[in-house]
Parts: C-alpha cells; sequence; structure tokens
C-alpha cells in the first residue's frame, strides 16, 4: 500500500536523526555521568559517588565565583530587560519612519559584531576609565554584560508587543486612561510574559559567557565560566564535571519554568 | 422634536438644523502619505449630529466612514478642519480628554480582566469613588442583562456576551456620544438581528447620542434616525432612511441602498416639487427631485422595484412594455427581470399576496405600472 510522502519515511533518515541527536547529547551525558564517579579521572568509572558534588561544594573558590557570577548575571538581567523594554515600546509603538530597520539593526548589534570584537574594544575602553576613576569594581562586568543581553531581551518582548492588539490600548485611551495608566494597566500586564522571557534569557546568557568577560575582568573577579576555564590547565578532576551539571539543572530549570509559565499565561 | 422634522429635510449636508448639535463636523479633510502618494481618505467633509440621535455612517469599505470615527474618537487627527462637540473644537484633544467612547468591531475587551472590571475601567480612570464604580457597574450589567457574569473573564464568554460587555463598558462613563465601529459584523446573523434591536433599546434607555459605523445598509435603515452615505471620502446625501432610500440625490445612494432601476427621461416641465418627466417609451410621469436642483433636459430618474407592478400587455395603456426575461420566486414576494422594449433591463417586485402561480410566463410580452410619486430625478 502506497504510504502518503513524509520525510520521514526516507531512506537514512532515522540514521542521520539518531547521529545529529547523538553528537548534541552524548558529550553532555557523558559530562553528567563522569561527574558522579567515584575515581579522579574523568575517563574511567570507578563507580557511584556525590563526591566530587560535596568537593565543590566544599571549595571556597567555587561558590564565591558563583556568587560573583549570579551577581553579574542578575544585575545585568534586568537591567537589560528595562532598557529592551524601552527599546521594544520606542520601535513598536510608534507610525513606521525611514531607518526604523538600521534602528532595530543597532539595538541588536551584540548579535553581529564578533564578541572577541567587543570584549577588545570594551577592555580599552575600560581601562581608560579605570585609570581616569580608580573604580575597579564588579561595575565594568555588569556594564558589558547587560551591553550584549540586551538583544536577548529585545527580542521576545518585541515579538510580544508585536503580537499585542493595539486597539486594547487604544480602548484603554478612549475611556480615559492616560499614556502612562494605559501602560501600567494595559500593556504592562500583556506584556508580562515577554519580559520575563527575556529576564530568563538574559540571565542564562550573562552566567555563560567567557570571551567578554575574560577579557573585562580585574584581578580577583573570576565568574563561575573563566574559573572554570582556569581550573582545565591544571589537573582535571570530576569536580569540574559535577560543577557543570549543576550548571546545567540550572539553566535547564529556568527555561522549562519559563516555558510553562508562558504557556500558562497563553 | 428634531427627528420628526429631520425626515423632511435632506440635502447633501444639512447646516444649522434646529435642535441642540452634539457633533458638528465642519469642513474636515484627513490625508494620509505624502507628497505624490497622497491619499485623502476625507475629503471637506461637514456634518452636523444632533442630540440624542442615532445617526449612521453607512458606505462601502474604503469610503471614510472608520476615519470619520476615529477623528471623532480621537485616535488619529484631521489635517484640515474642525471637530465640534456641544461647541468646543475637540479635534485636537488626544482620546483621553473627550467625554466620547467607543465600541470597537473587535470589542477590544481587556483579556487580563473580568467582565466587572472592564466595564468599571472607565469610571475608575476618571477617578469615581469605589462605591459609585460599584453601583454603575451593576447597573449597566443589569442593562445589557450580563449580571450573573460579571466576575467571568472576557475569555470565557460568547461573542454575543462579549459585545454585550463591550457596550457595557462604553455606556458606563455615560458619555455625550458613543461611537459604534461596525460593533455587529462578527455575529452571526441572527444574533446581529437581535441586537440591532437591542441598540436601539440601549439607545432610547440612554438617551445618548448614537453614531454607528456599518457598511450593512439594511442594518443602516433599520436603526437610524437618519443616515450619512459615504463614497471616496465624502458625504453624498444625509437623511433619514426613507430619505436615503425614496429620495436618493445621486446615482451612487440610489445604487448602494438596495436594488433600483434606472431610466433615461427627459425633463418637460416643472412645476412646484414635482417635474414631470417623459421616458424613452414615450409616456410622460411626475418625478420629485433633491431639493435646491432645477432639473432640466435629459435626467436620470430611478424606480424602486415594489414602486412598479407588472400588468397583462394591452389592458391599460401601461408606461412601460417590455419581455418578461425571467422571474425568480422568492417565497414572500416574486421578481420579475424585464426587457423593456428599448432595451435596458427593468426589475420588478411584486408581493405574494395570494398563494398560486402569479400567472405571467417568461418570454411574455407585459406592461409595466408605476405607481404615483415614486419616480425620483438624479442629481448626476
Amino acid at each position: 500500500m502506497a504510504r502518503p510522502f513524509s520525510i520521514r519515511h526516507q531512506t537514512g533518515f532515522t540514521a542521520i536523526a539518531v547521529i545529529c541527536f547523538a553528537a548534541l547529547y552524548a558529550p553532555i551525558a557523558i559530562l553528567v555521568i563522569y561527574a558522579f564517579n567515584a575515581g579522579t579521572s574523568i575517563a574511567d568509572w570507578e563507580g557511584f559517588s556525590l563526591r566530587w558534588f560535596v568537593a565543590a561544594w566544599n571549595n571556597s573558590q567555587v561558590i564565591e565565583v558563583s556568587i560573583r557570577s549570579l551577581q553579574i548575571a542578575a544585575a545585568a538581567a534586568v537591567m537589560a530587560t528595562i532598557v529592551a523594554t524601552m527599546a521594544a515600546l520606542a520601535t513598536t509603538r510608534t507610525a513606521p519612519y525611514p531607518g526604523l530597520t538600521l534602528k532595530y539593526a543597532f539595538i541588536n548589534q551584540p548579535l553581529m559584531v564578533p564578541e572577541i570584537v567587543t570584549a577588545v574594544a570594551l577592555l580599552i575602553f575600560f581601562s581608560r576609565i579605570k585609570v581616569a576613576t580608580g573604580y575597579s569594581g564588579l561595575g565594568y562586568l555588569i556594564a558589558a554584560h547587560t551591553a550584549f543581553c540586551i538583544p536577548f531581551a529585545y527580542l521576545p518582548i518585541r515579538a510580544r508587543l508585536e503580537s499585542m492588539d493595539l486597539t486594547l490600548e487604544r480602548a484603554a485611551a478612549d475611556l480615559y486612561a492616560t499614556p502612562w495608566q494605559t501602560f501600567r494597566r494595559i500593556t504592562l500586564p500583556l506584556l508580562w510574559p515577554g519580559i520575563l522571557a527575556g529576564l530568563m534569557l538574559t540571565f542564562v546568557i550573562s552566567l555563560d559567557d567567557v570571551v567578554i568577560t575574560n577579557f573585562v575582568k580585574s584581578g580577583g573577579q573570576d565568574t563561575l565560566p573563566t574559573y572554570m576555564l582556569g581550573q582545565l590547565r591544571r589537573a582535571i578532576t570530576p569536580e569540574m564535571n559535577a560543577i557543570s551539571t549543576v550548571f546545567l539543572l540550572i539553566s535547564v530549570g529556568i527555561v522549562t519554568l519559563f516555558f510553562f509559565i508562558s504557556r500558562k499565561r497563553n | 422634536m428634531p427627528r420628526g422634522k429631520a425626515a423632511k429635510l435632506w440635502g447633501v449636508c444639512v447646516p444649522d438644523l434646529p435642535g441642540k448639535n452634539a457633533i458638528e463636523v465642519r469642513g474636515v479633510r484627513k490625508v494620509f502619505g505624502a507628497g505624490e502618494a497622497q491619499i485623502a481618505a476625507l475629503d471637506s467633509v461637514s456634518v452636523s449630529i444632533r442630540e440624542n440621535e442615532f445617526f449612521t455612517l453607512l458606505g462601502p469599505s474604503g469610503c471614510g466612514k472608520t476615519t470619520l470615527l476615529r477623528l471623532i474618537a480621537g485616535f488619529d487627527f484631521p489635517s484640515e478642519g474642525e471637530i465640534l462637540l456641544y461647541g468646543d473644537d475637540i479635534a485636537p484633544l488626544p482620546p483621553f480628554k473627550r467625554p466620547v467612547n467607543t465600541v470597537f468591531q473587535s470589542y477590544a475587551l481587556f483579556p487580563h480582566m473580568t467582565v466587572a472590571e472592564n466595564i468599571g475601567f472607565g469610571l475608575e480612570m476618571l477617578g469615581k469613588p469605589k462605591a459609585e464604580i460599584g453601583a454603575r457597574v451593576a447597573a449597566m450589567l443589569k442593562l445589557v442583562k450580563m449580571e450573573q457574569l460579571a466576575k467571568r473573564r472576557t475569555s470565557q464568554i460568547s461573542g454575543g456576551q462579549q459585545q454585550r460587555v463591550a457596550l457595557a463598558r462604553a455606556l458606563a462613563p455615560q458619555p455625550k456620544v458613543l461611537l459604534l465601529d461596525e460593533p455587529l459584523s462578527a455575529l452571526d446573523y441572527k444574533l446581529r438581528k437581535e441586537m440591532q434591536i437591542e441598540l436601539k433599546r440601549l439607545q432610547n434607555e440612554t438617551g445618548i447620542t448614537f453614531i454607528f459605523v456599518t457598511h450593512d445598509q439594511e442594518e443602516a435603515l433599520a436603526m437610524s434616525d437618519r443616515i450619512a452615505v459615504m463614497s471616496s471620502g465624502k458625504i453624498l446625501q444625509v437623511g433619514s432612511p426613507w430619505d436615503i432610500y425614496d429620495r436618493p440625490a445621486v446615482r451612487f445612494v440610489a445604487d448602494f441602498i438596495g436594488e433600483t432601476n434606472f431610466l433615461d427621461a427627459e425633463v418637460v416641465s416643472v412645476s412646484g416639487d414635482r417635474a414631470t418627466v417623459k421616458l424613452s417609451s414615450g409616456s410622460a410621469i411626475k418625478a420629485t427631485f433633491p431639493a435646491g436642483t432645477m432639473p432640466a433636459g435629459k435626467v436620470t430618474i430611478v424606480v424602486r422595484p415594489e414602486h412598479a407592478e407588472v400588468m397583462p400587455a394591452g389592458a391599460r395603456a401601461p408606461v412601460l412594455g417590455g419581455i418578461i426575461e425571467n422571474i425568480v420566486y422568492l417565497g414572500t414576494d416574486t421578481h420579475f427581470h424585464v426587457k423593456l422594449a428599448d432595451g435596458p433591463p427593468f426589475i420588478v417586485r411584486q408581493q405574494n399576496s395570494k398563494s398560486g402561480p402569479c400567472g405571467f410566463d417568461k418570454g411574455e410580452n407585459v406592461g409595466i405600472e408605476i405607481s404615483s410619486d415614486v419616480a425620483q430625478i438624479l442629481k448626476d
């Protein structure tokens, strides 16, 4: 019996799919498995143990860089999302004009400019400011992370704004709501899922950054990713696997949480 | 009573009528785009809408009726001209400063609020005390018969119910004028008929001036005190439903509202408000003409299909004669498509008062009688 055409039933489809998924997930699976290795090797399995999770927890350096990472990510995510919300409102709640597309491109600049270029540029720029002001705190890292996080918050928020019925805001204005009241009572509540998406996405992106952080950080300002990169130059133990596993769980947890929140809202 | 008088007055624009004007649109022009690509959505529109009136803007899509409504609501601003609300120019005011509310085509109910919160929104924005809002919302829910659904989300109620909530929400702040932008177009036929009656009842009970936008001529005729027929950014005629239907001033109005027959004729004489015209068949009939015009020479007259009658040829000297090309039986009435002796088609609608076949056959030679006082001479 002839079956209707389906790409799934073509020769080799299953093989290709399996290879692709294996390439994606096998390394991660191996990383997670060896986080539970009882031995000190990341290649030879010597039995199940949680010792490396305990070791990471008791490693004061790991805790310190983790806290720093979370601080930077939280600050950058909040600021980037606020800026992105304002940018998204300014670029959608207006009649189209020449140059609007160019503005989209400007806002999304971090997606197009290679990270290494931004990193070097910021290194030079911030070093001047450091000399001039003498300030060498976390502010530089937060500012840099905020900058490259903006497009990741801007895109979901703009998508949400564009799919929102403009008539609702018009109806509010018709019912005597000032522009500010309209924003607070109508636009913001309806935009909330988009803002939440932006917050979570930027949080994860900031948490994860290595290149820019490595260039911008001052001494003693390692974040979790740069700390791990530094550790890899020495002997590698499954402690790295354990830290990565926790990191993975946090990221997946945040994304899943967002998925359910946005689905419930809709 | 201005309404009674309205039926007798008509014309392209109706300036300075007796009775208080709720809205006066004066020489409004609205242009979209710039330079070569400029389009005039409204072209020097002037119209007065009286207090407590059910006024309809009727026309095909793109005629400018919604643009005019948006200018009155404040969602857009005129390029030229004034819009007076009880004598004050509101054209430059933002929508939240105009005591005018809108019922949107899509209803635009706030999805994150309950029915009651939606209805109370306008009063809340006006800073009314909580007790007053509560009482008013309750009264509104009662007015639109939705008391049981106050706590529901707007996504949990049917289209007809959403329509009622949209109405209640717009009426709650007691606007001076209520604007309705094709509010019935999303409802099915039966519900639409119900809501037409409901809207008339609400207008009577609240005494608020309604400005209603529609492209549905039947709806306009059934509900309005007066109708403005619009086309290509201009108001062609303002008048009572009877004026618009029976005394169209121009070809577009006659053609847009209902079915009609156009006949070439020549003016023989004019006396008072009646003209005697000679039809191409040779017979002469009396016809009315738009006030303020003086018909002369070759003109076009219109005769509604129900104002003519088919009769056996040669029974008595008929006004027109022709051959029946088609007979369409529609239950309540029958349409005769007659090809006139000199060529043009003519439709006669006859009510089926008695049961049984109509007594005429396709291809039969018949005469057409036109009732007195039904023919109207067009301006164009």
